[in-house]
């Protein structure tokens, strides 16, 4: 006689370790296998775009830095290349290096935290996130040194820097672009090959490519996918066509791809890092800006390679010192739209690791 | 570097396909009928000199008088882009069409935009709020909303 079985309803999160902030995935079980997701946002809803409504441009910058506040610089950089372009403001070019610089790093710093985390959902409690920390520290530790700041850095500024770099910063720059290369090496050495990995996330929570680029999926998701785009090179800003780098594809879409791509973006992270502080020229960080900018009426969309993927602004003015409308781009909640598709049919615990893949902030996903 | 397309040239070639479908346009974007913008837009997607195959982000904005929806269109094989507009006027009916067919990017946009403006998407699977809780009074990012 068979039994009779019917399907369980389980909420896994808000309040989670493993959902990386406040997000809810409503799952139905078949024992423990998923067979239904709806994943629930808005616990961290702010309303951002509304507040940025009552506020002067430059105002709603330490708005951005709380949008992915593990990558505030990126924020920073995608809001005021919007702002620059809206208004035609020049940046001297010493900012513009400086500004590739900080970028680079926050996608080395974002990528820490997303592999370090992701191995943490693998499993690996701790011990991985703790040896990507320690890198991360130094990063945290450089971008003190420009704004005060070690999370919430609110340092860009429409037309340039809010400030130029000390005297300390460039000997420690350069001190860490020399030895990260060697924490990358053992990073691999522990884990590129590790068993429990390899079995945990290879083939697991495969995002075909055609679905990838459907869903708007972008960054090291889309790439995973075999996907060459990358804004950086494909609508380049700031001065990344001064560079030469490479952009990581993935070839399987796994969760295992997603992990490789972001360990060898952090490779080329560090040589557009390198080319940068070579060419590096003296000069003004900031352009001459009014403090209460009014931008002609108008509208203007920029976009940036955050670490989580492909970030954009919307601008909107009415030639008042406050956005009419802005609207951010959030890679992280787009990012997400296959994720019932990528978990269906797998197991609670690889569920786990296929959203650590994808690597999210709450506070960009709500907003 | 994403080459912008010039809207006006599209729009041009759209009016000889689709007659009337086009409000306006100039140099950065096109607006079209709202009626019109599935048909449009699975046009745009595929024709083979275009192949819009990546909707890069979906807004709306209001303006008191009607509120208008902005797509902002990539091809991520010709290494292009366009800027599609539509409006519509009613405020207390809102509707445009859904692009969800075409791009499922446009899910959590759409659900969004409806959440947070009050339009409605006519074809989406499971327009519901997605931020604000069911219960909401009012659409936070309508501007006679406080």
């Amino acid at each position: 006689m068979a039994l009779k079985t019917e399907p369980f309803v389980l909420n896994i999160g808000p309040v989670h370790p493993s959902t990386h902030g406040v997000f809810r995935m409503r799952a139905t079980l078949d024992g423990e296998v998923i067979v239904d997701l709806e994943p629930v946002f808005g616990y961290l809803h702010r309303g951002i775009e509304k507040l940025a409504e009552e506020r002067t441009y430059t105002g709603v910058i330490p708005l951005t830095d709380r949008l992915d506040y593990l990558a505030s610089m990126s924020n920073n950089l995608a809001y005021v290349l919007a702002v620059e372009k809206l208004a035609g403001v020049n940046v001297p070019e010493r900012a513009q290096y400086l500004r590739v610089i900080i970028a680079e790093l926050q996608r080395i710093a974002g990528h820490l935290i997303a592999v370090g985390a992701f191995l943490n959902d693998c499993g690996a409690f701790f011990t991985p996130f703790l040896y990507m920390f320690r890198e991360r520290e130094k990063i945290v530790d450089l971008f003190e040194m420009v704004s005060g700041q070690r999370l919430l850095y609110n340092y860009m500024r429409i037309g340039g820097l809010s400030q130029d770099i000390p005297e300390e910063f460039l000997p420690a720059l350069d001190k860490f672009v020399q030895q990260m290369p060697g924490f990358i090496d053992e990073y691999d050495r522990f884990f590129a090959q590790n068993e429990i990995l390899l079995a945990r996330a290879k083939g697991v929570g495969i995002l075909p490519q055609e679905m990838a680029i459907n869903i708007s999926a972008s960054g090291p998701v889309l790439r995973a996918s075999g996907v060459n785009w990358d804004i950086r090179k494909a609508d380049p800003y700031s001065l990344y066509d001064r560079f030469d780098f490479d952009i990581p594809t993935g070839t399987a879409s796994d969760c295992y791809d997603r992990y490789r791509v972001r360990i060898a973006e952090m490779r080329q992270s560090l040589r557009i890092i390198r080319q940068a502080m070579e060419q590096l020229p003296s000069g003004p960080v900031k352009s001459d800006v009014p403090r209460l900018l009014r931008p002609p009426v108008g509208e203007a969309y920029a976009h940036i390679e955050a670490p989580k993927g492909d970030l954009g602004f919307y601008l909107v003015s009415d030639n008042s010192i406050a956005p009419y409308r802005c609207h951010v781009r959030a890679p992280s909640l787009i990012n997400l739209t296959a994720l019932r598709e990528m978990i269906i049919g797998w197991k609670i615990q690889d569920a786990i690791i296929i959203f650590g893949s994808i690597d999210i902030t709450m506070g960009e996903v709500d907003r | 570097m994403t080459l912008a397309l010039a809207a006006k040239e599209v729009a041009a070639k759209l009016e000889t396909r689709f007659p009337g479908s086009i409000v306006e346009s100039n140099n950065n974007d096109i607006v079209v009928k709202s009626q019109s913008l599935f048909g449009l837009a699975s046009f745009l997607k595929t024709a083979p000199d275009l192949e819009f195959n990546y909707l890069a982000a979906i807004t709306a904005v209001d303006y008191y008088n009607y509120f208008e929806l902005v797509y902002q269109l990539t091809s991520l094989k010709h290494n292009h882009s366009l800027v599609l507009k539509t409006r519509c006027n009613d405020r207390d009916n809102a509707v445009v069409p859904s692009l969800v067919k075409l791009w499922r990017g446009a899910d959590y946009q759409e659900r969004e935009i409806y959440d947070l403006l009050g339009i409605s998407f006519t074809g989406h699977p499971n327009l519901k709020r997605i931020f604000l809780w069911s219960g909401f009074e009012g659409h936070p990012l309508r501007k006679n909303y406080l």
